[in-house]
């Protein structure tokens, strides 16, 4: 059993600290006494209300559970399934990880700051679970583990804390998706995540979120990545919410390792999101992308990327691009940071509208002025994503699919 | 039938077409002649629809509808179609799938036609990016094949086109054109030539097209005014000899 209580001390100090960032949020107004709900064995999963299916499904996440090699799925604060059907990875409550394995205390808090601000204060003191990831050395992911946190009781504040650990020379994806309920339209998903990418490991980390009008979004991410490793770090929003901030790190910390990240975001009206990625370069060789795609129908869209270079032998690009169709804001906030000579960074920032020509050129092959539209935004919102499995990419493009007519 | 009648059009304000008559039987195909800001991509940009040429005056018909005030799309659904000099960049919309818009509900192989055009290798590519000036016509010509229009417009199809490639470029076109026509056990030539329907406009500079499309009429604008109308090879040898300088004599004779 590991002993929290010195973490949960630290993060006392910090229950009343701001965010750097973001609008902050007066975390009293939520509920956090443990929801219980009933655990679901394989059937369960699958005779879950349509409604519900359907939501899970925008997020990724299907019951059925085919091509997905595994399931973690918590409601609310419970966790109501989760089980890993591939040999080598292992998917765990963490709870119960704390309890029983004493090597989680390598990985708990050695990344992110438990006293980082008053969300990762507040996750420490009112820990509900979360899931540990972990593919063994070798083990290769054959399809990917899909995670779900779902939020079903009105004004909850729900706080999570994940932990992946792709062990050397693995192969591990991973599909998460946070959702909530129809009826669920308040509440705020507090969730640490930290990442462990081993030497020659390989991670994609593919997550959409469908949350509702009144959510609070505070998700806090560190991953580090060893020599040789690969970690691709994918992220769909294209539903409204009160205000998402989160702004995940990388630290690239052995020689050739690499990080992508890529994002798209649609901002509905009166939805307020600050995201970016921030990638630490600091050994030879390291290579890093942060990528974002964002549009705007009325929403407030701050994307901030900044990539930091640490020693000279790296090489990193940042490129954002926003569209605004029916108003609000995108505000694109690149920042680069070279601390030697031989380093090689690069950003690509624009911000505007559809070009005219381009729906016309289409126009003329048939498609109406409506049509053209969307087919230049679904392109827009299309990004290549490099080493990601046609699978995953395919619910990329279905999740963009699936919230087109919101879109537009 | 394409009838362009006393047609005059403005662009941001100025009048760059003045007064032009145009008409395109079915089965026939003229050549556009005239120096480079002639207008002549203007007359196909106006015809093809695109708003910012304003028709002050005149009438543009189409197969019996009056289609001078008609959007894009519905000039596109009544069977006109164009082959750009320069289309835009489309990110993240595969060359594959402009293939498939275009083909709209017909069943079409996107692999077979652009076999035809040697295109296979840039299907996956998103549409125009990083084409050359060769890649580009040869696209367009596979987003016709597979539109299929009745009446089609080509903006310099033979530009920046090496030599290897201006024979498929130029038999390209006889086909969609009907200009391919050989004779078959059921018909003959001339049966096949009653029958053609396609109509075409192809702008050209260089005359090169003239080697593999038997064009029935020549066009030559000069300063937004089409001054002359006849054998397309005269006009090519005229051009040569004395340059379109002659048009102004030709234009003024016209009046």
């Amino acid at each position: 059993m590991y002993d929290r209580q010195p973490l949960i001390n630290k993060a006392a100090t910090a229950l009343d600290k701001k965010a750097p960032i973001g609008p902050d949020i007066d975390l009293g107004q939520f509920e956090q006494t443990p929801v219980p709900h009933e655990h679901l064995d394989d059937a369960g999963l699958l005779k879950l209300p349509e409604e519900e299916k359907q939501q899970l499904l925008m997020a990724g996440v299907d019951v059925s559970e085919r091509e997905r090699g595994g399931t973690f799925f918590q409601k609310d604060t419970e966790v109501v399934h989760c089980k890993s059907k591939q040999e080598g990875i292992e998917v765990i409550p963490i709870r119960e990880a704390l309890e029983k394995h004493d090597w989680i205390k390598d990985y708990y808090w050695k990344l992110a700051s438990v006293d980082a601000d008053k969300y990762t204060a507040a996750s420490e003191m009112n820990l509900h679970n979360g899931y540990v990831i972990r593919a063994l050395p070798g083990a290769k992911s054959i399809y990917p583990i899909q995670a779900c946190l779902y939020l079903d009781k009105q004004g909850l504040q729900q706080n999570v804390h994940n932990i992946i650990i792709a062990e050397e020379d693995s192969e591990l994806h991973i599909i998460t998706g946070c959702s909530t309920s129809p009826h669920a339209t308040k509440g705020i998903h507090v969730g640490i995540s930290e990442f462990y990418i081993k030497k020659n490991a390989k991670l994609s980390f593919t997550m959409i979120h469908n949350w509702a009008e009144d959510m609070v979004v505070r998700p806090r991410s560190v991953a580090q990545v060893e020599e040789g490793g690969l970690f691709l770090n994918n992220y769909v929003c294209m539903k409204p919410v009160r205000s998402l901030q989160m702004y995940p790190t990388t630290h690239l910390v052995g020689e050739n390792a690499v990080a992508r990240m890529y994002s798209i975001i649609v901002g509905s009206p009166d939805s307020e999101y600050d995201v970016g990625g921030r990638v630490y370069l600091k050994k030879k060789g390291n290579r890093a992308e942060v990528v974002a795609r964002t549009i705007t129908n009325g929403g407030r869209i701050i994307s901030r990327g900044h990539l930091i270079g640490e020693v000279a032998d790296i090489k990193a690009h940042l490129e954002c691009k926003g569209l605004i169709l029916k108003g609000g804001l995108v505000y694109a906030v690149p920042e680069l940071e070279g601390h030697v000579d031989g380093v090689e960074m690069s950003h690509e920032a624009a911000v505007g509208k559809i070009a005219q020509e381009e729906i016309n050129y289409l126009m003329s092959r048939g498609l109406s002025e409506d049509e053209a539209t969307s087919t230049i935004v679904r392109g827009f919102l299309s990004v290549d994503i490099p080493g990601l499995p046609p699978q995953l990419k395919a619910e990329i493009d279905k999740a963009i699919e699936l919230s087109e007519k919101d879109v537009m | 039938m394409l009838l362009i009648e006393d047609l005059q059009v403005e662009l941001a304000g100025k009048t760059i077409l003045k007064h032009i008559d145009l008409e395109i039987k079915p089965g026939e195909t003229h050549a556009l002649f005239g120096p480079n800001g002639s207008g002549k991509t203007s007359l196909l940009m106006t015809i093809m629809g695109y708003p910012q040429y304003k028709v002050t005056g005149g009438k543009i018909i189409f197969k019996g509808v009056d289609i001078t005030h008609s959007p894009i799309n519905e000039r596109a659904s009544l069977g006109i179609g164009m082959s750009y000099q320069r289309p835009p960049t489309i990110h993240g919309l595969k060359t594959r799938q402009m293939v498939e818009i275009c083909a709209a509900k017909r069943e079409v192989s996107v692999e077979g036609l652009a076999r035809r055009v040697n295109f296979q290798d840039f299907l996956e590519r998103d549409v125009n990016a990083g084409f050359s000036g060769g890649e580009i016509k040869r696209s367009e010509l596979l987003q016709l094949m597979a539109q299929n229009p009745d009446f089609m417009l080509f903006d310099e199809p033979e530009s920046g086109v090496d030599m290897e490639n201006i024979a498929l470029v130029g038999n390209t076109i006889a086909k969609l054109l009907q200009k391919d026509c050989e004779s078959t056990d059921q018909k003959s030539r001339l049966q096949m030539k009653r029958e053609r329907t396609k109509m075409g406009l192809i702008i050209t500079h260089t005359g090169y097209i003239l080697d593999y499309v038997a064009v029935d009429k020549g066009q030559v604008l000069y300063n937004g005014v089409l001054s002359c109308s006849t054998n397309p090879r005269e006009i090519l040898r005229c051009i040569g000899e004395v340059g379109y300088e002659e048009c102004v004599r030709c234009t003024i004779d016209n009046l």
